[in-house]
């Protein structure tokens, strides 16, 4: 019934098939949204945060996302100022996810504000030494690069696109895009390595804090190659999880590999200076400040384990794996390591978030723990559900997949 | 890092030895800065203690088992962690004196500010405040109540030290120069045994001055470098072993590398 809006060319599903999935994922987003709304009337109270637990799953879910994302902003780089011809492929699939997880990211973040009708205050009084600042002039700016990229991909729609109007602005944007691609690589760059930085300069947190060169924290490097280490791989993870889903090959595997290829020489550059960085952290700065490593790790929860596969399983292993041409060539072990890479991230920035500051810094305080509570996962998974929305409407109605026709004939 | 210095330093000495753990300075906080009674006050992490008294032991058996008490108000730290990190400048270090503010209309209640401060001295209002019929009259008028969704924390009982300048101007006196006492916080003020002892720790006729820099004062985690502007006083060893961490050295008094 809706076949006249499909991209020229390619097959999708029944209109009932699909209207029965997105109402399937539309249940998970109400639930979210039922929690949303109870927290925007009730206040943060109603979640599982407290004083000393400040940041928790919401901000490790920002965090991700925003790393998870950064695929969006690498590939950009590498396709319009770069010149890598062949990422076209995989490029709007990029824009559509970094478009998801910048802007679900920036919703949940007005629910994470104890005053989100303050939140425009991050203009109007802005620190200009906070690295919180920079992460809400970034995220912010580089969310509308995001739609201006996405933009011409919807106006690409076969109905749209017989506009003349519009098919003359989606033309002259794409003929621009290296520009945005050039702003969005800037803003990005800055935003990740500023999330970075926000643990770094907390001196008051042994485990986060971090020298650094001139006003950036290590961890402001670390971060952004972190990003760039993982974001790749995201996109073919996700699109991998899509031609699954639909049965339809959408991505050669060429492409996909040169991702990898892509993600595991950030990985592997990040993953030499961050197994410094924990050296040096361990063995200088922690000892400066009178603690140990053991210090840092509690029992099961906060346990070492969590560090050690951080950086070992979910790091070394990916890294090897993705720059190994026979290891990344295989696609079993390619999205092995990609879920290896990913789940490595998120536990970067969970570490940096919850652990960093469950740890008592004063010796006569304890250790705490953190439970989040039904409101934080359920918001979690209304930005996933959304997120996914968007994409099975991008996928069934805009031409995303330009190889798409080819592979399936 | 280097400290924030003014010509004036409010400080606040705390005798841990005198310290009996009564919990009035607590329960003066409170009600000097009109903090509502919370509906239900079991999840300790939730509740609001800007005077938040810690039971320190020194872990041994009877007979050697011994206890202190160690009053922790907000540090008013000379290199405040707090401050770099607010993105909208609620929180700003920059009058004569030293101490920390908190402007609540300001605030995002973003938390950035308690993630940074490792004393916990910040507190995030969960809740609308709500006071019992009839407390509302024995509220203090020279204090702001706060808004659900904003940080606070002590901030030295500051209107106090608006009024301690205003008398002194209509005394004729000289605002930036008050007397020993002339400014006390309501902790300072109300500790039955005196072990709160305030005032300008860089004036040689305050009594702080001196306690400052007495051989068992010290202030609590100095390796970190945050320069607070609370010293505490003991001459128990294992109390002044628990204002810092020495498990890398063993020892007291390690070296502090970092900037």
């Amino acid at each position: 019934m809706d076949r006249a809006l499909f991209p020229d060319g390619v097959e999708r599903c029944s209109f009932g098939k699909f209207a029965l999935w997105m109402g399937f994922v539309t249940a998970f987003f109400l639930f979210g949204l039922y929690a949303m709304i109870l927290i925007f009337a009730k206040g943060i109270v109603v979640t599982g945060l407290d004083n000393y637990f400040g940041f928790g799953l919401w901000i490790t879910f920002d965090l991700a996302v925003i790393a998870l994302g950064a695929g969006a902003f690498f590939t950009g780089f590498l396709k319009y100022i770069l010149k890598i011809d062949q990422l076209k492929n995989i490029i709007n699939l990029t824009v559509i996810i970094g478009f998801i997880c910048y802007s679900g990211a920036m919703l949940v973040l007005t629910m994470d504000i104890g005053q989100p009708i303050r939140a425009w205050f991050g203009y109007w009084h802005p620190n200009v030494h906070s690295m919180l600042t920079e992460v809400i002039f970034c995220i912010t700016c580089y969310c509308l690069v995001l739609i201006i990229e996405y933009v011409p991909l919807i106006l690409e729609q076969k109905q749209l696109n017989k506009i003349p109007f519009l098919h003359h602005l989606a033309h002259n944007m794409h003929v621009n895009m290296a520009l945005f691609a050039g702003i969005g690589a800037f803003l990005s760059t800055f935003h990740q390595g500023s999330l970075g930085g926000m643990y770094g300069v907390l001196m008051g947190r042994p485990y986060a804090f971090r020298e650094g060169f001139f006003i950036w924290p290590w961890t402001f490097f670390l971060f952004v190659l972190s990003a760039v280490g993982s974001g790749p791989i995201f996109t073919v993870l996700c699109c991998t999880l899509m031609e699954k889903m639909t049965g339809r090959k959408l991505v050669d595997f060429k492409t996909k590999a040169l991702m990898g290829k892509i993600a595991g020489t950030m990985l592997t550059v990040y993953i030499f200076f961050k197994i410094l960085d924990t050296w040096a952290w361990a063995n200088n700065f922690l000892p400066s400040v009178g603690m140990t490593f053991d210090q840092m790790f509690y029992g099961i929860i906060y346990g070492k384990w969590l560090m050690f596969t951080e950086i070992i399983l979910c790091g070394l292993v990916p890294a090897i794996m993705l720059i190994t041409p026979s290891i990344r060539n295989n696609p079993t072990l390619l999205y092995t390591a990609g879920i290896l890479d990913c789940i490595g991230v998120t536990l970067n920035r969970y570490l940096f978030t919850v652990q960093a500051i469950a740890i008592p810094v004063m010796p006569f305080d304890s250790w705490q723990f953190y439970y989040p509570n039904w409101t934080e996962w359920s918001t979690c998974g209304m930005i996933v559900a959304y997120g996914v929305i968007v994409m099975s409407l991008s996928y069934r109605y805009l031409p995303v997949f330009p190889q798409e026709r080819a592979l399936n004939k | 890092m280097k400290a924030k210095e003014f010509n004036i330093k409010w400080g606040m000495v705390i005798d841990l030895d005198k310290c009996t753990g009564c919990g009035a300075c607590m329960t003066a906080c409170q009600v000097e800065n009109n903090i509502a009674p919370m509906v239900d006050a079991s999840n300790k992490l939730r509740t609001l203690s800007w005077m938040l008294v810690y039971e320190l032991s020194n872990k041994k058996a009877a007979p050697d088992a011994e206890i202190a008490y160690l009053p922790r108000p907000c540090m008013q730290c000379g290199n405040p962690t707090c401050v770099p990190v607010c993105p909208v400048i609620a929180t700003d270090k920059n009058e004569e004196g030293g101490i920390v503010s908190q402007i609540y209309p300001r605030c995002i209640g973003c938390r950035y500010c308690m993630a940074a401060c490792p004393y916990h001295a910040r507190y995030f209002n969960w809740e609308d405040p709500i006071f019992p019929k009839g407390m509302e009259k024995t509220l203090s008028p020279n204090t702001s109540v706060r808004p659900r969704g904003v940080v606070e924390k002590c901030n030295f009982c500051h209107t106090r030290l608006m009024k301690a300048k205003d008398k002194a101007r209509q005394e004729g006196g000289n605002p930036e120069a008050l007397a020993d006492g002339a400014y006390m916080p309501a902790c300072a003020e109300v500790c039955p045994t005196g072990a709160i002892s305030f005032g300008d720790i860089k004036n040689p006729e305050h009594k702080v001055h001196e306690l400052a820099k007495g051989e068992n004062a010290y202030r609590l985690l100095e390796k970190l470098g945050l320069a607070p502007q609370v010293y505490y006083v003991s001459k128990r060893e294992w109390v002044r072993k628990l204002g810092d961490n020495y498990a890398a050295t063993g020892k007291a008094g390690a070296e502090k590398k970092h900037s």
